[in-house]
């Protein structure tokens, strides 16, 4: 197979800036998923810190309280939808191509769309705070009814929300096609690189849940504007419905953010241990697990809406289960590195970082997992510290192991090691003062959501705001680095990273050129 | 899986991406400003509209070309196999989030309403049911029947899967004339369908007392038949621009997947409708 | 101010201090700024039976995580320690073992079957609301909770009562700051008491800590819980769901005393809630009205109207020339009694407020704040309401 190119005069290739808008390359489309994500990270990391700001101390000093629900709902859907998801998408876009021998994504004018997508839904979800009345302040996860009330800004959130969902069903069509379609003669589906597996089933999950949201903030939509009643009871209908659908969707969609993540730890770990991942088919087997029962446990989020007892017995346990799963990857992961010959540059340190921090994350959702202790523990920072652990220590550390792991591939440069490490350790360091403490304030029973709060509360939140603004710095030091990276890095070697086994590393030179893979490596024996 | 003859077809740097998301952009927000009676939504949505078209022209017909002039292969055609799949499958879910709340409020919600201390201290006297406008919305109206326009309506639909697949047959056997005609078939049925579809929300408003303000049921009597009917009018579109192709000598009897993919789409269609009829209509 | 010079002082006094040792400091120098420090790290002590058991069973669930941590961060930072190339360790190539796969995915399913046997009977438990003693109903309002008392049929609100300058800073806070209500939900000790939860507009969660329920209030259903507090005394909650703006301020104060003052506590109750406090057919002058407006309207309305009746345009209106505030007197009475067809959030105030409040209200706004100058007697609004 070879790849043809429509007219393969190169220099007709736009440059400038419409070489970005009008792109057909998934390395392209990958750098500027990757800086999209990145951008919006300052974002909704600015608005974490009024946040923590307004919450240093008691009482109301730096922001209204409708102004602080606006800043809790946008940093929500932000970090999840502006932030973590893209990242992994571009994640998605640079590798799977190159781990998997093609010549580039199975759809590259959809794949162009995908990304041209989330400008608009960015400023949609920006914009509303312009709007009169200002954002929605009703969290990320947008109950009914308090949807009802709110102004214009929840209309243009609604909207950004379907466009959004639009570019991660065309986005995850694009992956599993460029999977299913377009691997390398030999390249089996149980040779893919783990990454690739993760993708594929995250992909699934995108598509299968996206639509489920459109059709949850659509309900809303008409419910605001069209005299429907799907979650008035005065009709008939119920608030808790909302929930339920949100749910159906949420779930997995915290499976969207992590999985993509183990993938990105399960290349990590075997090459700087030296080691093969120890249990391929178990990890293939218990990714796709908690895939299919992250569907079947929604209602763990929704303990106190009284649900019948029944329901939340079942939920409950269903929702244990995924511990099973998920602790599978974690003992294949420690196997990895068991008996390895390890080395620890940046990548390596993220990776163990998110392994150590991940794992507590868990352990907390199984806390919350048990609907007796979540009764107590529901809508308190508890929770707040729960999903941190899992989405900034787990996903967000994923994402740095990645960025610095494929960096010289990228860009052909080398980030500098000794900052990367530093970049580590503050990171951790301010990671756990933010958030460790927040689990404190959970079990006395601080609510979430809340601008200001009783004296008991005080001394942990200070802690926390300080750890914020520390992990706060140590982001934009990470952005010092990657520009130092690109503007005076070292030349990278062919090989940076002597375990490395994947096909990008293996068969592409460093940095990997504009086109790669126009002809299929053969992989058949 | 590789393919022997030529290679994967990877298009040049393209516009229309970009095009889209601007005109995405505009529908969406003058969407927002009209819901919210800002004047001049409409002039916004006009022009996202026109965007919208002009992008959907543009990008198509490149693809028709492309594919017209040969340079898609078997492993393209498989691509674009698998991507309607999941598109359709896609779809699916987006219903499935609609006829799950049907279910959630006629087998659960409705019933507590009339159940226990909440029927007792807040809505003293509601007799749960279905169909319901709830229980603080006094409507009046009646429901739809399921043997009148929707049986017909199932009927045309039904008839429009067969008449696609007559089509269908006659384009792998090559006989040309045949495609047309079936092809302009199903596309009168499914103007038909439509035609009817208005008939029957014109009798809901207006004699039946049936709104989309109906409590439960009108909400999701308009929601479901409403998506159903707007994703007919897409198929119908879909259809009519196949049917130009085919008259125009697009389409080979071994690869036609443009025919194809329309025909998997309309097929999801009709069996949505089906759902539709069972638990809307009939049940 | 005194917080910001201490990090000065902290960061410049430590300088030669190495970074962690400066980040200890700065956390430490925290420590004496509050009088009422309270380094808590576990759950509020509880009250009742069922609360202990749950913090037990917490407890069970954190040991049995703690003894997985030792094992899985045991063999975690073993290997990080041991075979790393630094130290020379060279790699195996082994990556697969049945064996320990079976293991390691059985284990687990065993030690989760352990811990749902007793999740579940106490799940069962808390769940159980029936043989109560008596019930309550909570009502979830923006932003404040209404009580009935359904066997005696009595009924009151119950607002945050810490004052707007403490939560703006203007004074110094109260050890209850942003606990403290007008009136508290009062039940007799040693009694199994049902609440019953729905809401007037949006969800709110009626929960306290201290007699571990938590149950959201959900408008248009009702749900319940049962609790039965084992000690005397005052307990203090809040609302746990997102509801608007105020969601921060409406506390839930549940002070459990014994059967004795619980009785005393009703009859008074009963008499003052029976009795109006003002005179229904006495032409009340102008001056006294506005007066007991301004503290009505500061209890209920500032929240969104703001102080001076300049609102929030274009989420809460203007009472300061506002339309319908500088109207006619009955499109005014109108909306505060009945509330707004178009916007929800301006709630009907007939059901919450007595007429003399209203009266009041209404002379704080047409002479406080706006100056069309005329008042409404509560006499007019018992007949308003009647027709
Ligand atoms: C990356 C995202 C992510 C991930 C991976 C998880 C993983 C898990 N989550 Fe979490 N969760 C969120 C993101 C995530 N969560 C978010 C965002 C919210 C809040 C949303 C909101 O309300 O805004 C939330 C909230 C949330 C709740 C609701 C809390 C509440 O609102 O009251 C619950 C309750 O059950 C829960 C449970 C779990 C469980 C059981 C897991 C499990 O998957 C964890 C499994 C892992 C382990 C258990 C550790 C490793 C295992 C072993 C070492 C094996 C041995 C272990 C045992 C046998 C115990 N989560
Ligand atoms: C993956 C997703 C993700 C990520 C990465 C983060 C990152 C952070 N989050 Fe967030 N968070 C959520 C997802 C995420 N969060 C979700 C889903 C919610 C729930 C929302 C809801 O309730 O609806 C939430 C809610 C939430 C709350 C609770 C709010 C409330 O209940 O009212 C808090 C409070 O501390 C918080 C803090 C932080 C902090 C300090 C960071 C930090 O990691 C951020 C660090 C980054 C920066 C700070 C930016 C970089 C710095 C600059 C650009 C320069 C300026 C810097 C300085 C001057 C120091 N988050
Ligand atoms: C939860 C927020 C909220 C609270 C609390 C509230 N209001 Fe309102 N009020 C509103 C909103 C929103 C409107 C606009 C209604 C509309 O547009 O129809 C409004 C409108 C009004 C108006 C009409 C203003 C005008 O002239 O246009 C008056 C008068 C009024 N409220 C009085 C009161 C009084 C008196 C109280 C307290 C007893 C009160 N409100 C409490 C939200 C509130
Ligand atoms: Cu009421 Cu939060
Ligand atoms: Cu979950």
């Amino acid at each position: 197979m070879e790849a043809v190119h429509d007219h393969s005069h190169d220099h007709h290739v736009p440059t400038g800036i419409m070489r970005y808008v009008t792109t057909t390359n998934h390395k392209d489309i990958g750098s500027m998923y990757l800086w999209f994500s990145f951008a919006m990270f300052l974002v909704g990391g600015v608005m974490a810190l009024v946040i923590r700001a307004e919450l240093f101390q008691p009482g109301l000093q730096v922001v209204e309280p409708e102004f602080f629900n606006q800043m809790t709902t946008l940093h929500g859907l932000i970090m999840v939808f502006g932030a973590i998801m893209p990242a992994f998408v571009g994640f998605a876009n640079w590798q799977i191509p190159m781990m998997i021998g093609a010549p580039d994504m199975a759809f590259p004018r959809m794949n162009n769309w995908s990304f041209w997508l989330l400008p608009p839904a960015g400023i949609l979800l920006m914009g509303s705070l312009l709007a009169p009345g200002g954002a929605g302040g009703v969290g990320w996860t947008m109950y009914a009814p308090l949807t009802i009330q709110q102004g214009m800004g929840m209309d243009m959130m609604i909207f950004a929300i379907h466009i959004l969902g639009m570019s991660s069903i065309m986005g995850s069509i694009n992956i599993i096609t460029t999977i299913l379609n377009m691997r390398a003669p030999g390249m089996t589906m149980m040779k893919m690189p783990l990454f690739v597996w993760t993708w594929l089933i995250t992909a699934y999950l995108l598509v299968a849940s996206m639509p489920v949201l459109a059709g949850a903030v659509t309900m809303t939509l008409t419910d605001r504007h069209f005299g429907t009643h799907f979650f008035n009871a005065a009709g008939g209908g119920d608030p808790v419905l909302y929930q339920h659908i949100f749910w159906f969707f949420g779930h997995p969609e915290v499976y969207i953010i992590a999985i993509p993540a183990f993938g990105v730890i399960s290349e990590v770990i075997p090459t700087f241990s030296r080691k093969p991942l120890f249990g391929y088919p178990s990890m293939v087997y218990a990714t796709a697990s908690i895939a299919i029962l992250s569907f079947l446990v929604w209602a763990h989020h929704m303990y106190t809406v009284g649900m019948p007892v029944e329901a939340q017995l079942y939920y409950m346990f269903a929702t244990m289960l995924i511990a099973i799963p998920t602790g599978v990857k974690v003992f294949n992961w420690v196997a990895t590195m068991w008996k390895g010959s390890m080395s620890f540059e940046t990548p390596m340190l993220f990776a163990q970082g998110f392994l150590f921090l991940f794992t507590i994350g868990g352990f907390t959702g199984l806390v919350l997992a048990v609907t007796p202790i979540d009764i107590q523990l529901h809508d308190t920072y508890y929770v707040v510290a729960h999903f941190h652990y899992v989405m900034v220590a787990g996903a967000l550390f994923a994402a740095f192991a990645g960025v610095y792991y494929w960096l010289p591939k990228w860009i052909g440069k080398m980030y500098d090691e000794r900052l990367g490490k530093i970049h580590f350790w503050l990171s951790l360091i301010f990671f756990n003062i933010t958030f460790f403490v927040q689990h404190f304030l959970g079990l006395a029973g601080m609510p979430r959501r809340i601008p200001d709060y009783a004296l008991q509360f005080a001394d942990w939140n200070m802690v926390s705001s300080i750890g914020a603004f520390g992990f706060g710095l140590s982001q934009v030091f990470f952005l010092y680095i990657l520009l130092k990276a690109i503007r005076s890095g070292e030349k990278a070697p062919e090989q940076p990273w002597d375990g490395a086994t994947t096909l990008e590393w293996t068969h592409l030179p460093t940095p990997a050129p504009y086109h790669s893979f126009e002809t299929p490596p053969d992989l058949r024996n | 899986m590789s393919s022997q003859s030529g290679g994967y077809y990877l298009p040049e740097p393209s516009r229309w991406p970009i095009v889209g998301s601007i005109g995405l952009f505009f529908l969406a927000f003058g969407a927002v400003l009209t819901m919210n009676s800002v004047s001049g939504g409409w002039y916004v949505v006009l022009v996202g509209a026109i965007v919208m078209t002009y992008m959907l022209f543009g990008w198509f017909g490149t693809v028709i070309g492309e594919s017209e002039s040969g340079k898609y292969n078997k492993q393209v055609d498989v691509s674009f196999r698998w991507s309607m799949s999941w598109f359709i499958f896609s779809e699916v879910m987006f219903f499935a989030a609609f006829f799950g709340a049907l279910y959630y409020m006629r087998v659960l919600s409705v019933p507590w309403l009339s159940d226990a201390e909440t029927g007792s201290l807040l809505w003293d006297g509601f007799v749960a049911g279905w169909p319901t406008d709830g229980p603080g919305v006094d409507s009046k109206f009646t429901p739809m029947g399921a043997w009148g326009l929707p049986a017909i309506n199932t009927a045309l639909l039904l008839t429009s899967g067969v008449t696609i697949t007559v089509a269908h047959w006659a384009l792998k056997e090559g006989k040309r004339a045949l495609l047309n005609w079936f092809m302009f078939l199903t596309i009168a049925l499914g103007v038909l369908f439509l035609g009817l579809q208005v008939l029957e929300y014109v009798h809901g408003y207006r004699d039946l007392g049936l709104t989309l303000e109906s409590g439960a049921y009108g909400a999701t009597f308009y929601m479901l038949t409403g998506f159903h009917g707007f994703h007919v009018t897409l198929g119908t579109i879909m259809l009519i621009v196949i049917w130009l192709r085919g008259v125009r000598g697009h389409f080979k009897p071994e690869a036609h997947f443009g025919f194809e993919g329309v025909a998997w789409y309309w097929h999801f269609v009709d069996v949505v409708w089906l759902g539709l009829f069972i638990f809307v209509y009939w049940l | 101010m005194t917080v910001f010079t201490t990090i000065q002082s902290t960061l410049g006094g430590s300088m030669k201090s190495s970074f962690g040792l400066r980040a200890l400091g700065i956390i430490m120098a925290f420590l004496p700024t509050m009088a009422t420090a309270e380094w808590n790290l576990n759950f509020t002590p509880s009250v009742t039976l069922l609360g202990e058991e749950i913090h037990a069973i917490h407890n069970l669930v954190m040991w049995i995580i703690v003894g997985i941590s030792i094992v899985v961060f045991g063999a975690m930072f073993w290997s990080i320690l041991k075979h790393r190339k630094s130290v020379g360790h060279k790699a195996s190539n082994f990556h697969e073992n049945t064996t320990i796969e079976i293991i390691w995915t059985v284990i687990p399913v065993v030690i989760l079957i352990a811990m749902a046997f007793p999740a579940t009977r106490l799940l069962l438990a808390t769940r159980d609301s029936s043989a109560s003693d008596m019930t309550i109903k909570a009502t979830g309002y923006q932003w404040r909770w209404g009580y009935e008392y359904l066997d005696e049929g009595l009924k009151f609100y119950s607002t945050l009562a810490t004052p707007r300058d403490q939560i703006d800073g203007g004074a110094e806070k109260e050890e209850t700051y942003l606990l403290e209500v007008d009136n508290k939900v009062v039940v007799p000790v040693g009694k199994k008491v049902r609440i019953l939860t729905t809401s007037n507009d949006v969800i709110h969660a009626w929960s306290v800590p201290g007699l571990a329920v938590k149950q959201d209030a959900i408008p248009g259903f009702i749900r319940d819980i049962a609790f039965k507090a084992e000690t005397i005394g005052t307990y203090r909650g809040q609302c746990y769901e997102l509801c608007g703006k105020e969601h921060g301020f409406m506390p839930i104060v549940v002070e459990v005393v014994s059967e004795e003052d619980y009785q005393t506590w009703m009859q008074a109750k009963l008499a003052e809630s029976g009795a109006p406090s003002f005179d229904p057919d006495k032409e009340y002058a102008v001056a006294e009205l506005v007066a007991a407006g301004e503290q009505v309207y500061n209890a209920n309305c500032i929240a969104c109207h703001q102080e001076g009746g300049l609102g929030m345009p274009p989420t809460f209106p203007a009472i300061k020339g506002g339309k319908i505030a500088t109207g006619s007197m009955e499109g005014h009475l109108d909306i505060i009694l009945n509330g707004s067809d178009k916007n929800p959030m301006m709630a009907a105030w007939g059901p919450i407020l007595s007429d003399y409040d209203i009266a009041a209200v209404i002379a704080y706004q047409r002479n406080e704040i706006n100056s069309s100058g005329d008042i409404i007697q509560p006499s007019e609004i018992s007949a308003a309401r009647a027709d």
